[in-house]
């Protein structure tokens, strides 16, 4: 670290400080979301097992129909609308949630939840911070891509909520992974304020790497609704199929919903930013045109930029188009973002600079 | 659609079920089984393309082009670094053979990445134009009609009115043409179809493809990259022979290079003075003025590192730059035999450079014989005392030219090709000082350095700054950009538009009661297609409000449909 003034000095000491009590926060957050599913799975649930052997049972008779209760309530006297779930698919409730529809699992599920947008205020403060001091964007090294990564992944987790998503079931998986991230950055990745590679400075870069940032979250929000999704799915098929699955699986598979509903959802917020993440690579080559005179040179990271696009392609064509449906287009997604994570991972420490095949 | 079908929840919504009304919401093509052809030539170039255009080879295609994609980032490629894969093969002799064999080390023009994404290539092309034709179809033939059992649809719901049948229609084909729906009467029911875009955006991205990459291909082949080091003061017009370098595409013709010239007035760069960016590069910006064509008029403008000066399909980048000193150099008797700034390299981001100043003819020594003058030149533009090796900042705040002179033969005549900026020291003297010791000195702005015994002199008059230019010529990366931003609005259509279908049906129930149903279908099961139908249903049911014996409201118990329905199946048919 050369030559920082007092005040950067100053102002890089306060993001520490800050990711460090956020990082504390979190870990309460992360408690109070044990104990949400702790306290709820007192309440002993098993509606999944219910509707799936009813569903077994009720089968030759009444079409499965369920009274969509959205909206039209309001209006007693309306004409309701009737749904229909497509052929084939399993009716299985949506779980209840952590709580487990216990008062008390409730309350920790909330004040868990609190406790997140608290961390949350730290950590953008900490990144704030860090930016403040380094005079740039914070994403210049590893240390600052990590912090700034998870902020904007929680952000993304407390916006869908604001919307009045379904997505409480989210808070444990994230905020463990959350203090993962931060660990590993505190740790092994802590990296002292420094220069920016003499980079060139242009707008496409804030707009390339904020965007990149942001899809990264998102992706990864629906990478652990893929996997959720596939435990619950072979949850859902065990006890179609007769079988009787482990009390661990009943007690916290049964609260999350249903499978094909966290396929939807993870479907949702992929296709959703697959956009925003053409968007970005084509950012990218913009920027690269203006600063390199080539707008695509097939440099490790725009290859694996495509790469990822290519297999996130993949995945939307696999679900467009029958067959390819639920588990395989499940692992699609996860290989969709494994390449997302090798590239701001993997590249960065093997392939980097000079030496692109060490390590390999 | 037989009425025998059982009403189980495993048969619900199949396109079987709904006959016309389920099919053609996409354009997707139908997946046949691979069934082994027959006949001959013909019938395998049929079965090849028609596997080739298959969804489930585009899906395979893909993936092999991301695999394909991924060992030339793993392995060094010559397009980006040619000494790095010659380390490599030196390291490896037989694992870089093998590389070698497999095209590994320049992946994206080997045959078999190219096969890949020529396959793919020409299977979006089938697939494309089929899907188009079908588009045009859809869009010149109406929605057809309600199937009989709209109760099968996914979403559904039903009321008895007062009014009648004829009314309910009309209401309902104002209200949906209304809401963009394109809407007609068919028979006893009203049909509308919404949310085509999303198609279109859907051609548009695939198509957006095909331009993007045939924009870069065409690209790869047309392009030409020169580079061009200016002092400030000089100029470069746009010829081959002017270039300090120059690659260009297999297709690139000469005569393809866009006539331009500059003159590089001035280069500024201004540094972080303080802070933990202590200087890093703030500003650089070089001052031309530049001419179009061969008569072009001069015209003035500022290049700077991101934003390259265009002209046609030449971009002109500033990529480097660095300082000259201008050097005047006396002969014994006093004459000047060079006058010149010598560009000197960068070693570092504090522009600490090298270089040499070599005198090739017009210099004679003190005793009148005709000899080379080599001067080796190391520069600090920012000279502080305790660090004399390295500059301390970039700018020119304190220069310093440290120079030592050699005399002898330079071997610049020798058929080597050499560099500028390198001695070759083997026919060459050093001069010596007073002292008997090899002479070098340091020099700032203004002053001179005497060769010993009347040999003559150096003076360091000022200091210049260079520029390197690169000139690009990729054509086509207009029509890239276009297609991108097509793929991005493209692509945004065809994820968020749904495109969904709307029926209304009224007619007069056994009782002499008018019974609407209204049902739903969407391309995929979405929540917002009940909604849709739920706000559309309140709207009509405002309009035609239930008689007060309402049994509707119930999906479940509603009135069979009646057996006075026409046709509407087939008179939908016909309806193209
Ligand atoms: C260059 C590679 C390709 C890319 C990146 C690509 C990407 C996409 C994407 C992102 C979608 C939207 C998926 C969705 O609606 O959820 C899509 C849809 C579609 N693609 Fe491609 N595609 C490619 C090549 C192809 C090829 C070769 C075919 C034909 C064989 C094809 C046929 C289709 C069809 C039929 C749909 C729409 C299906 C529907 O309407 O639901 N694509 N493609």
């Amino acid at each position: 670290m050369t030559l920082a003034t007092a005040t950067n000095e100053h102002l890089a000491n306060i993001s520490n400080t800050l990711i460090y009590s956020s990082m504390a926060v979190y870990t309460l957050a992360f408690f109070a979301y044990i104990a949400e599913w702790l306290f709820g799975s007192r309440s002993k649930v098993g509606r999944t097992a219910a509707a799936l052997t009813a569903d077994t049972k009720a089968k030759g008779k009444a079409p499965a129909v369920t009274v969509n209760q959205g909206g039209s309530t309001a209006v007693l006297e309306r004409p309701q609308v009737v749904v229909r779930s497509a052929a084939g698919a399993r009716d299985v409730p949506d779980g209840p949630g952590a709580h487990g529809g216990d008062a008390q699992g409730d309350l920790y599920g909330r004040i868990a939840i609190s406790l997140t947008v608290l961390a949350f205020l730290v950590e953008l403060g900490g990144v704030i911070a860090r930016a403040a001091s380094v005079e740039r964007a914070p994403w210049g090294n590893m240390y600052e891509f990590n912090i700034t990564f998870s902020t904007v992944a929680v952000a993304v987790y407390l916006g869908l909520l604001a919307l009045k998503k379904n997505v409480r079931w989210l808070g444990l998986f994230l905020v463990t992974t959350v203090l993962l991230d931060l660990g590993l950055a505190v740790t092994v990745l802590y990296t002292a304020s420094d220069q920016l590679v003499p980079a060139l400075h242009s707008y496409w870069l804030y707009i390339h790497v904020s965007t990149a940032i942001f899809c990264g979250a998102v992706f990864y929000v629906g990478a652990v609704a893929t996997i959720l999704y596939l435990f619950k799915d072979s949850y859902e098929n065990k006890i179609a199929t007769g079988g009787t699955p482990g009390r661990f699986a009943n007690s916290v598979l049964d609260r999350l919903p249903a499978s094909a509903s966290l396929d939807k959802f993870a479907y949702r917020v992929n296709a959703a930013v697959f956009p925003l993440w053409t968007f970005t690579i084509i950012a990218g080559a913009i920027w690269a045109g203006d600063a390199w005179g080539r707008y695509w040179g097939w440099d490790p990271k725009e290859t694996w930029s495509f790469i990822t696009w290519v297999a996130y392609a993949c995945y939307l064509h696999a679900r467009a188009t029958a067959g390819w449906k639920g588990r395989k287009a499940a692992y699609l997604a996860m290989l969709a973002f494994g390449c997302w994570l090798f590239n701001y991972y993997g590249v960065n420490i093997f392939v980097s600079g000079k030496h692109s095949y060490a390590g390999v | 659609m037989s009425k025998t079908a059982p009403d189980t929840p495993d048969a619900s919504v199949g396109d079987q079920d709904l006959g016309a009304a389920g099919s053609q919401l996409s354009t997707a093509p139908v997946e046949s089984a691979p069934n082994l052809p027959s006949l001959g030539v013909i019938g395998w170039a049929r079965w090849f393309w028609r596997q080739l255009t298959s969804m489930r080879v585009a899906l395979l295609l893909l993936l092999l082009v991301a695999l394909g994609a991924i060992p030339g980032s793993l392995i060094p490629q010559t397009g980006t670094d040619a000494t790095k894969v010659a380390d490599f093969v030196k390291k490896n002799p037989t694992l870089g053979d093998v590389y070698d064999k497999l095209g590994l080390f320049h992946v994206y023009s080997s045959v078999w990445f190219s096969a890949i994404y020529i396959l793919l290539f020409i299977s979006l092309i089938g697939c494309i134009v089929p899907r188009t034709w079908q588009f045009v179809g859809q869009l010149r033939s109406r929605p057809p009609g309600a199937p009989k059992r709209l109760t099968r649809l996914p979403a559904y719901t039903t009321w008895r009115t007062g009014a009648e049948p004829e009314q309910v229609r009309e209401a309902a084909l104002t209200l949906l043409k209304k809401r963009h729906f394109r809407a007609h009467l068919a028979g006893d029911n009203v049909a509308a179809e919404k949310g085509y875009l999303r198609e279109v955006g859907n051609l548009a991205f695939h198509i957006a493809l095909i331009v993007m990459l045939t924009a870069f291909a065409w690209g790869q082949l047309f392009k030409s990259e020169g580079n061009k080091l200016v002092v400030e003061g000089d100029g470069f017009s746009n010829t081959l022979t002017q270039y300090d370098d120059f690659k260009s595409g297999n297709l690139f013709d000469t005569g393809d290079l866009v006539p331009l010239s500059f003159r590089l007035n001035k280069f500024t760069g201004t540094y972080e003075t303080s802070g933990p960016n202590k200087g890093t590069p703030r500003l650089y910006q070089a001052a031309l003025t530049y001419s179009e064509g061969a008569y072009g008029k001069d015209r003035k403008t500022l290049v700077k590192v991101n934003e390259p000066l265009e002209i046609g399909d030449a971009k002109v980048y500033l990529t480097a730059h660095g300082y000259a000193p201008l050097i005047t150099v006396r002969d014994g008797k006093g004459k000047v035999v060079f006058h010149d700034a010598v560009a000197l390299l960068p070693l570092d981001s504090n522009v600490t450079s090298t270089g040499v100043i070599k005198v090739l003819d017009g210099y004679r020594n003190a005793k009148g014989v005709s000899e080379q003058l080599g001067i080796s030149a190391f520069f600090l533009p920012t000279y502080t005392t305790g660090s004399e090796t390295a500059s301390t900042f970039p700018a020119l705040n304190n220069p310093v030219l440290n120079l030592t002179p050699y005399h002898g033969d330079l071997g610049v005549d020798s058929g080597i090709p050499q560099s500028v900026y390198q001695l070759d020291k083997s026919h060459v003297k050093d001069f010596k000082d007073a002292k008997g010791q090899e002479l070098r000195k340091n020099l700032r702005p203004g002053q001179t350095m005497q060769l010993p015994n009347g040999a003559g002199s150096v003076t360091y008059e000022g200091t210049k700054q260079w520029a390197n230019f690169q000139v690009v010529q990729q054509p086509a990366s207009g029509w890239a950009l276009g297609g991108a931003l097509t793929a991005i609005f493209g692509l945004a259509a065809s994820l968020f538009i749904q495109r969904r279908r709307v029926w209304v049906r009224a007619v007069r129930g056994d009782d002499g009661v008018t019974v609407v149903e209204m049902a739903g279908l969407g391309r995929s099961e979405s929540a917002k297609v009940p909604e849709e139908l739920g706000e559309l249903a309140g709207v009509l049911y405002d309009q035609s409000p239930g008689t007060t014996a309402d049994p509707g409201a119930r999906g479940t118990a509603r009135p069979a449909p009646t057996d006075s329905q026409p046709t509407n199946e087939q008179s939908e048919g016909s309806a193209k």
